[in-house]
């Protein structure tokens, strides 16, 4: 590849797909993760980061032995294209713990440490489960989500960490995965379920839960929020993706919408209001009103 | 609250045993709304859940009362919270419009409402290349062009351009030799070269529009961006920066430990146009009688500085090829030579450009 000051050029067309699929674009797709782990863990987090690291496929990629020092993060995050991270270690002062963070353009934008106090595994519940790979539907409960700055950015960065591909539509059969992220007393609470659905009267189904996949039990212990502004940054949206407002409709309040008809002006002289033979305009007729109204034969 | 009730059952009874028919009536359609009741799809809330259907998201907002819940009931608790709000995110996406895909049916989902952060800034536009500019000047549209180009000679299609192209005129294997042309020269190579110029014109093109695309230019005064700059560099770029202002840098304090700029001032003095006259006339005459005299001029200064000068070099290349012989005598040569040096050359001026050596002992 041809390089000019440090911008590389591709000289084959499968670089250049491969670069082109690493450029900035304006609808991006699903955000890869990077699992690792620590120098130090545990039996718990080494399971808890396999069970999330399943969950996660095939948007995830595995990495040991890492460190926490934020450039081998940005420098593995540029290599491998991801921006999720989760790191997982264990120490006396931090016993379990899990770091979930997220990356704008390589650098990091928010962290927060969770400590795990109590974790179910897949292994250990035993129920049938369902294929990887499917969109589970989320759910939090606890106004404490939407009053507290450091847990509104924590919602946003689970609904980031587990919402997976944006996809247009969705089988109706296929809504089998739900997670459901409750707070209670400053401890998060991490429950997945599989979703039967059963037959109720009318169209919509039943609800059932059964518990299956990991189950967690979060306490929040440090944070490292991004700066407003580089957060306001983050989601600044390309002027392309914006609806466009169509002109000259408007709604009502009853939902009916009025269209708006430019016309140019009208010669109301002209205006030909109805059809009728008498008023019809006849040749010679206005030139000359002594003449014979010889055309008036010829019109019967 | 909204209840479904699905049309009842009628039960047909006979007129004989009235009594146990409607007991029987009774018990059945108490039997029936218990099982609607389990059935149900309706849930009770204080506060409406947030739908943010376009991912498949809920939030709840009301309060959790039960405080203090020990293991199992807390569990227990956590999945009938979690049954009754998915069956009311359930409800929300089963409102949505449906159709069917290869026997399946699916809902189709309306956007996000949730903004989230985006991995990467959005993309910059590309500027135009030299020759989209000139397009988009002349209004010149781009052709849709076929793939594969009919090759007569080869009697097969061929593509338009690269490995085995159509219509190679580097690959012909007889080459007329045009009338006005030299005989001895070789065609073939000729079309070799105009090849490559081309291709090397077309490269240099493609990087001058990269190079344009992406701007990058250096810096007239001022510091390249390298990892480390040396300390004249950042001396340049210091006192480059303290003239950039209005007054030339006039009034900019310094800070308590800068020294003042070296080499500041006018770098050349002319003498004014209409001044002294007669300073300006002596001048005149002084240079034509020089140039005029045969001798040539000689500035004695110059000529002993030059001497000193071819000395020093010589006695640092001799003491060169002594250090690497033996490192002991080094300094006292050094000393030795050095300190008779200027004292002995001062009377020796006269002779032109003749190079005297007055070391002792060093042959």
């Amino acid at each position: 590849m041809t390089q000019l000051d440090g911008i590389v050029k591709p000289k084959t067309k499968r670089s250049k797909r491969f670069l082109e699929s690493r450029a900035p674009k304006l609808i991006e797709d699903v955000k890869n993760t990077m699992i690792m782990k620590g120098g130090n863990t545990s039996q718990i987090v080494t399971t808890a980061l396999k069970d999330i690291y399943s969950l996660k496929k095939p948007n995830a990629l595995l990495y040991f032995q890492c460190s926490l020092l934020v450039p081998f993060q940005e420098f593995f995050s540029k290599k491998s294209d991801c921006s999720l991270f989760l790191f997982g270690s264990h120490n006396k002062k931090r016993p379990n713990n899990f770091i979930f963070g997220r990356m704008f353009d390589f650098h990091v934008l928010d962290m927060f440490e969770l400590g795990i106090e109590k974790f179910i595994s897949l292994s250990q519940i035993k129920t049938s489960k369902f294929p990887e790979g499917t969109k589970p539907m989320l759910i939090f409960a606890g106004e404490i989500f939407d009053t507290d700055n450091d847990y509104k950015r924590l919602k946003s960065l689970l609904i980031d960490f587990f919402r997976g591909p944006t996809v247009p539509a969705v089988r109706l059969a296929g809504l089998e995965h739900v997670l459901h992220f409750t707070t209670l007393e400053g401890k998060i609470y991490m429950r997945s379920y599989r979703c039967l659905l059963k037959k109720s009267g009318c169209r919509t189904p039943r609800i059932e839960l059964e518990e299956i996949g990991p189950s967690f039990d979060f306490v929040m212990r440090r944070t490292h929020l991004a700066s407003d502004d580089l957060y306001k940054l983050a989601h600044r949206q390309p002027k392309a993706l914006k609806p466009k407002k169509k002109k000259n409709i408007s709604h009502d309040v009853f939902g009916t919408s009025f269209g708006r008809v430019h016309m140019q002006k009208q010669d109301l002289s002209k205006l030909r209001t109805r059809k009728m033979k008498g008023l019809r305009k006849r040749k010679g007729e206005v030139v000359d009103e002594d003449q014979e109204p010889k055309v008036a034969k010829v019109e019967s | 609250m909204l209840v479904f009730f699905p049309a009842p059952h009628v039960f047909h009874c006979e007129p004989t045993n009235m009594a146990a028919c409607s007991v029987e009536e009774l018990l059945a359609k108490a039997e029936q709304e218990e099982a609607e009741k389990l059935k149900s799809i309706s849930v009770q809330k204080e506060l409406d859940l947030e739908f943010d259907v376009g991912n498949l998201l809920a939030c709840d907002k009301n309060r959790i009362e039960t405080r203090d819940l020990r293991e199992k009931k807390r569990n227990d608790f956590l999945r009938a919270l979690a049954r009754d709000n998915t069956q009311l995110l359930i409800n929300e996406i089963w409102k949505l419009p449906t159709e069917r895909v290869e026997e399946v049916i699916v809902a189709k989902l309306p956007e996000q409402t949730t903004r989230l952060p985006r991995e990467k800034p959005p993309p910059k536009p590309k500027p135009p290349t030299k020759w989209e500019q000139f397009a988009k000047l002349k209004g010149i549209q781009k052709k849709k062009k076929t793939n594969l180009v009919w090759d007569e000679t080869a009697k097969e299609w061929r593509r338009r351009w690269g490995y085995k192209r159509a219509n190679d005129d580097t690959k012909d294997w007889l080459i007329e030799v045009p009338e006005t042309a030299d005989p001895n020269e070789d065609q073939f190579a000729k079309r070799n070269k105009a090849k490559k110029e081309r291709v090397a014109k077309n490269e240099l093109n493609r990087l001058r529009n990269i190079a344009r695309a992406h701007k990058v230019k250096t810096p007239g005064e001022g510091l390249l961006p390298k990892a480390q700059q040396s300390k004249d560099e950042l001396a340049k770029a210091v006192s480059v920066a303290k003239t950039s202002t209005a007054s030339v840098g006039r009034f900019q304090d310094r800070l308590p430990k800068e020294k003042p700029p070296k080499n500041s001032g006018k770098k050349r003095k002319f003498e004014p146009l209409i001044g002294d006259f007669n300073s300006e006339k002596q001048k005149q005459l002084e240079l034509l009688k020089i140039m005029g005299s045969k001798t040539p001029k000689l500035d004695i200064t110059k000529a002993v500085n030059t001497q000193m000068r071819e000395e020093d070099r010589e006695e640092a290349a001799a003491r060169r090829r002594k250090g690497a012989g033996g490192k002991g005598r080094k300094g006292n040569t050094a000393g030795r030579g050095k300190g008779k040096g200027p004292k002995g050359k001062g009377g020796k001026a006269g002779g032109g450009g003749g190079k005297r050596r007055g070391k002792p002992g060093k042959h």
